[in-house]
């Protein structure tokens, strides 16, 4: 009998294995990452850092016989010849039968960093790169880490370096005492300057009746991935949340997915907030502004005159407006009032494009046109 | 934490046991004894040997065996490994009596392991250290991960692993590669007496018939079983690290089978012995005999504590009853025989007679697709064949190597006659994708669908 502390104490090999498996279920995610994100589930917040997705365990494929519809088996109990063990499931509806994988299958959550499925996405979209658009000749000082020196405050000893020149030294003088003022190597900082790369986006939210789960639940995700994917670009990026009824309100983060409200549509209200907005706290001259509004489609006609006002002078101050129309309520002319509002403007020069968001899935045809838009701007610029 | 008094007095109940078995005939090589953490007991459990190579399919059933036991619905009492010496693993969470119990339990298994002939031929086979090869393959898994990456390296056991069950014990381990060209002279004329020995009835000539000199032979001349052999001998672009794996794979299956196509006999032996040594052992107290019986009865038993009835049979208790009424007309030299010579086949078949089947409470189930389970009347062979159905080759289905065509093709096909009905097409499909990664060209397999209409598998370059 030996009872002695072993390598298993301190490493367990079926943690190893399993991680290995997340590690294979993260692949296969990926591979079908759009599908999975567009469950509504997946967002929690722009606040929040990660996500948790239910996924099943893979399994390791053997060769296996065809489920019988009738199968023997051998027992042990008190039990006669014709007792019924357990009853026959009650059929519920039809189609569940043939699908061999499905309800009822083990699964667990795995907990993902928004990060790495942004970093995923784009692999997987085959979104470019955007590099930052500089806007003005405003520059920022920032200060590096840069190369290492000798002689350095305390503060900013690299512990690394310094014992690496230790081994080195010792390699040659094993007997040599652990460490010498030769050893220490500091970080030395740099001061460099870069042109702004600030960004501001405006979320503009139609909150009307007409509005319901659904659509907002879409209009969430497409910002959320539109923010997400800005966010790559520029270092600091300020957000702005207006939701609109026939009146137009800032609201923060939080409360701006959940705010819910009676009534018609003025959307040029809200259009006319966000430029009071940017030009106030922000300004063309430092920031690159970014506008998304998302909407059924639905306007006052009395609003035309007033919309197309704000778009055309709200146009050259920003980057970009997306316009997400959700699930639409088409007129006969298969446009609906403010897509007909945007298309005017774009005609007009105003950098826009209107997306069309019938179920998730289209969200993901959405990001990818913004994105390779972008491209092409930053091409042209 | 480890209890240095329950290790004092297990290591006295072990040396006593030791003499005490010898006394009873029992006869077996050495066995390691160690007290381990339950949580490396499960592993154990779960990788089938204590160091083996690493697949993520592992961590599939580690986590599984994981949450069934912290949710209490699992107790591992003992792990043991044939072999000389035999190892055996002791969880040091469980009670000292459990421990004594399973000291007592792992002896009679040796004993079986030494002595049956399965065990036996396995083993003579593969050196009496698997436990320490085992290790050997997992490093150089290691080594051949730094070398080759892990991705090449999980492909090869994707497909080795999951071809696992596909051996063919009935061959050795190590089989020399077929006959490849014929050059050899027709035979010499072996007289008269010996062409009418080959012509009686039953009679196969001795050796091939003759192919034409520097014709190459079939490969394979016969159905091929062994897969992961054939697939290790003869894909057409197999790296030798690769040949390596499967091998290890392989040999790690042979030293599976006696365990798996033994269980019944095995279990009831070791539940035989570890009664029937406590009932003997003198330097045991009273009470801590009695509460070691109340253990033993929670083991052999035919369903668990509340329940009136079990869907599976318990192998430990049709074993210890079996054994138990071998020894009774028999007596213990003529159970000894027969543990020696048979296997759960000819022991289910020989040994399980009507009476002891009414006194076990078998019975044989349906399970229809609507969830309906219901016991239906079954005759003596009916109901042994209901046992013995899940034993056959590792319950794998039957799938063997049917030819190598000229652009290297390999065509595999299933046994549906025998096994009754075709392969699951969906799970066939992804493990012929393992199999081509491996084989790396065309690989065919022949099957019948849910018809029972002939149907043929395919994966190659293009797709499938």
């Amino acid at each position: 009998m030996t009872v002695t502390t072993q390598w298993y104490n301190l490493f367990s090999r079926g943690a190893r294995d399993w991680l290995r498996h997340n590690e294979k279920i993260r692949e296969a995610i990926r591979q079908s990452l759009p599908d999975v994100v567009a469950g509504s589930d997946v967002i929690s917040g722009p606040g929040n850092r990660t996500v948790q997705i239910p996924v099943r365990f893979l399994e390791h494929y053997r060769f296996r016989l065809a489920t019988p519809s009738e199968s023997t088996g051998t027992g042990q109990g008190k039990a006669d010849p014709g007792s019924v063990l357990r009853p026959a499931r009650p059929v519920h509806g039809q189609g569940r039968e043939g699908s061999g994988v499905g309800e009822g299958e083990p699964h667990f959550i795995l907990e993902m960093k928004i990060d790495d499925i942004v970093d995923w996405l784009w692999e997987e979209l085959e979104l470019p790169d955007l590099r930052p658009k500089s806007k003005s000749n405003v520059v920022e000082n920032e200060v590096v880490r840069e190369g290492w020196d000798k002689r350095g405050a305390r503060s900013r000893l690299d512990r690394r370096r310094t014992m690496k020149e230790s081994l080195k030294r010792r390699a040659v003088r094993p007997d040599d005492v652990p460490i010498t003022n030769e050893d220490l190597r500091f970080r030395q900082l740099h001061k460099r300057s870069r042109p702004s790369t600030a960004a501001v986006v405006m979320f503009l939210l139609d909150v009307s009746s007409s509005m319901g789960d659904t659509e907002r639940r879409l209009s969430k995700s497409f910002f959320f991935w539109a923010l997400q994917g800005l966010k790559r670009r520029y270092r600091q990026i300020e957000t702005v949340f207006i939701a609109h009824t026939v009146a137009a309100w800032e609201f923060d983060e939080e409360e701006f997915f959940q705010v819910t409200a009676q009534g018609g549509t003025v959307t040029s209200k809200a259009f006319r907030l966000a430029r009071e907005v940017f030009e106030d706290r922000y300004g063309a001259d430092r920031f690159n502004g970014y506008l998304f509004y998302a909407s059924d489609g639905g306007n006052f006609a009395e609003d035309r005159g007033n919309l197309h006002k704000e778009l055309v002078s709200l146009g050259p101050l920003l980057n970009f407006m997306g316009y997400l129309e959700v699930m639409p309520d088409l007129r006969s002319d298969g446009q609906t009032e403010t897509a007909h509002q945007f298309d005017s403007a774009k005609k007009e020069g105003v950098a826009t494009t209107t997306y069309r968001v019938v179920e998730h899935t289209d969200i993901w045809d959405a990001i990818r046109a913004f994105f390779q838009t972008e491209a092409n701007a930053q091409g042209e610029s | 934490m480890v209890d240095s008094k329950m290790e004092e007095q297990l290591l006295q109940y072990e040396s006593s046991f030791n003499i005490l078995a010898a006394e009873m005939g029992l006869d077996y090589f050495p066995v390691d004894f160690e007290l381990v953490p339950s949580q490396f007991m499960m592993e154990v459990a779960v990788y089938g040997l204590p160091v083996r190579l690493p697949h993520w399919s592992f961590g599939v059933r580690y986590i599984h065996q994981f949450v069934r036991h912290r949710m209490g619905h699992s107790k591992i009492y003992e792990v043991v490994f044939p072999g000389n010496p035999g190892r055996a693993y002791l969880a040091n969470t469980n009670s000292i009596i459990e421990n004594t119990l399973v000291i007592a339990h792992v002896l009679g298994h040796a004993d079986f392991s030494k002595n049956n002939h399965l065990f036996r031929r396995v083993q003579e086979q593969e050196g009496y250290h698997l436990v320490e090869q085992a290790a050997t393959h997992a490093r150089g898994i290691e080594a051949a991960i730094e070398k080759h990456g892990a991705v090449r390296v999980e492909q090869v056991l994707d497909a080795a692993l999951a071809l696992e069950p596909h051996i063919d014990i009935d061959k050795d381990l190590r089989r020399p590669l077929y006959p490849g060209t014929v050059e050899t002279a027709p035979l010499p004329d072996r007289g008269v007496f010996r062409r009418r020995f080959d012509e009686l009835p039953g009679e196969r000539p001795r050796g091939r018939e003759p192919l034409p000199p520097g014709k190459s032979a079939p490969i394979p001349p016969h159905p091929e079983r062994d897969l992961l052999w054939f697939i290790a001998q003869y894909a057409p672009e197999l790296e030798d690290w690769e040949r390596d794996v499967f091998l290890a794979v392989r040999e790690e299956s042979f030293y599976f089978y006696p365990v798996f196509a033994c269980q019944i006999m095995n279990e009831g032996w070791a539940s035989y012995w570890h009664a029937r040594l406590l009932r003997e052992a003198s330097f045991i107290p009273e009470q801590f005999y009695l509460d070691a019986m109340k253990t033993h009865s929670d083991v052999v038993r035919p369903y668990a504590g509340e329940q009136q009835v079990a869907l599976a049979i318990n192998p430990y208790h049709i074993g210890f009853v079996l054994w138990n009424h071998i020894v009774e007309e028999h007596g213990i030299d003529g159970a000894r025989r027969t543990m020696t010579q048979e296997d759960d086949f000819g022991f289910i078949r020989n040994y399980l007679t009507e009476d002891l089947a009414n006194e076990l409470e078998l019975f044989r189930y349906v399970a229809r697709a609507n969830g309906e389970i219901k016991v239906v009347e079954s005759d003596m062979n009916e109901l042994r064949e209901s046992i013995l159905a899940p034993k056959f080759n590792f319950a794998a289905p039957r799938v063997v190597v049917q030819d190598i065509q000229k652009d290297g093709t390999l065509v595999l096909k299933h046994d549906h006659d025998v096994d009754g009905t075709g392969l699951d097409v969906e799970r066939a499909r992804k493990v012929l994708e393992y199999i081509y990664r491996v084989w790396r060209r065309t690989v065919k397999l022949v099957t019948v669908n849910d018809k029972g209409k002939e149907e043929t598998l395919e994966k190659s370059d293009s797709g499938d």
